[in-house]
C-alpha cells in the first residue's frame, strides 16, 4: 500500500471504508455497544493508561466486539490506576482498578465476553463519572 | 511523566474539562536556538488571575474527586529542570494558553515520546471538540486540523480502525519528514 502523506490520501481511505461500513450501519446503536472509559488524568497517564487504552481499542477490534473506548478524567481512585469503567449493554457501569494489559485481557475475555465477575472491581455507589 | 507527549495528553484534559470547543497544540523545535516549546491553547472558560497563580500549586485542583492536582506542577518542574519555564495566560470567558519551554539540548529535557498516539487518542476520544496541531522544526512545518478530517470523512467515524490507522500514519510520516525529534 502507498504511504499516507496527505489529506488526499485520506480521502481514498474514506472511500474504501465507506463501502464496508454500510453493512454494519445499525451497530452504532448505544444499547448494543459496550462502553469502556479509561481514566486519563495525571495519575492515569503516569501509570500507563495510554497503553491500556490502546490495548483495549486494538483487542476489542480484533475480537470484533462492538465497543466504544473513550477517555475520561480522574475517577478518584488514583491508588488503583489505571482504572477503567466498563458498561455492558443494559448493565450498571463497573469500575476496575490496576488495569494493565494482563488485567485488560482478563476483563475482555471474562467480563465483557462471558459476563463473569473478575477480581479488581472497585465497589462504588455511583452511576457515571460525568457528574463529578 | 516520562515524555513531553504524556504531558500534552494530560494538559489537554484541563482544556476538555474547561469546556473548550477548539484546542490548539503548537510544538516548536529550534535546535539551533536550544529551544523546545509546547503551547496548548483553548477557548474554554478560562481562569482568573488568582487561579492562574494557584494552578501550579500541587494542592490546587478544580475537581472534587481528589484534593491534589499535579498536571501543571509536574510540567512546570520538568520545564524548569531543563532550563526552561512554564507560563499560563488566561482570561475568564476567553480561554487559557499554557506554554512550556524546555532547553532542547538539556540532558533533563524529556523526550517527545509517542505524540502521534496521543493525538490520535485525543482526536477519537473527544468527538465534538476541534483540535489543531502544528509542529515546526528547523526543517519544516506540519499541521493537522480535525475540521479538515471531518470534512473528508463526513459520516465515517474517525474511530473506525482503518481510518484511525490512516490518520496515525499521516501524522507519523509527516513528523518524520520534518525531522521532528522523538
Amino acid at each position: 500500500m502507498n504511504k499516507i502523506t496527505s489529506l488526499a490520501d485520506l480521502k481514498k481511505i474514506k472511500d474504501q471504508v465507506q463501502s464496508k461500513i454500510k453493512l454494519r450501519e445499525n451497530s452504532d446503536v448505544a444499547d448494543t455497544l459496550v462502553q469502556i472509559r479509561v481514566g486519563m488524568a495525571t495519575c492515569g497517564i503516569a501509570s500507563g493508561a495510554k497503553e491500556t487504552m490502546n490495548f483495549l481499542i486494538e483487542e476489542t477490534e480484533h475480537l470484533a466486539i462492538d465497543a466504544v473506548v473513550t477517555q475520561t478524567g480522574c475517577m478518584g481512585y488514583c491508588y488503583a490506576e489505571p482504572t477503567i469503567e466498563v458498561t455492558l449493554p443494559g448493565k450498571e457501569p463497573m469500575v476496575f482498578g490496576h488495569v494493565d494489559k494482563v488485567k485488560a485481557r482478563e476483563i475482555i475475555d471474562r467480563y465483557i465476553i462471558k459476563g463473569e465477575l473478575v477480581d479488581g472491581i472497585i465497589p462504588a455507589s455511583y452511576k457515571t463519572i460525568d457528574e463529578k | 511523566m516520562k515524555t513531553i507527549s504524556d504531558h500534552i495528553l494530560d494538559i489537554l484534559q484541563n482544556s476538555v474539562r474547561a469546556g473548550a470547543t477548539l484546542i490548539e497544540i503548537m510544538v516548536r523545535e529550534e535546535k539551533s536556538n536550544d529551544l523546545y516549546a509546547v503551547r496548548i491553547k483553548d477557548d474554554g472558560h478560562g481562569m482568573t488571575r488568582e487561579k492562574i497563580q494557584q494552578a501550579t500549586q500541587p494542592f490546587f485542583t478544580t475537581r472534587t474527586t481528589r484534593k491534589v492536582g499535579l498536571g501543571l506542577p509536574l510540567l512546570k518542574q520538568n520545564a524548569e529542570m531543563s532550563g526552561g519555564n512554564l507560563t499560563i495566560d488566561s482570561e475568564p470567558g476567553k480561554g487559557t494558553s499554557v506554554t512550556a519551554v524546555f532547553g532542547y539540548n538539556h540532558v533533563d529535557r524529556p523526550p517527545m515520546g509517542d505524540i502521534t498516539g496521543v493525538l490520535v487518542l485525543t482526536i477519537i476520544g473527544h468527538d465534538g471538540i476541534r483540535f489543531r496541531y502544528s509542529h515546526t522544526t528547523d526543517e519544516g512545518e506540519f499541521e493537522i486540523d480535525t475540521d479538515s478530517l471531518h470534512e473528508i470523512f463526513e459520516d465515517v467515524p474517525l474511530r473506525h480502525p482503518e481510518v484511525r490507522g490512516a490518520i496515525n500514519e499521516l501524522i507519523k510520516t509527516n513528523l518524520t519528514a520534518i525531522g521532528a525529534s522523538t
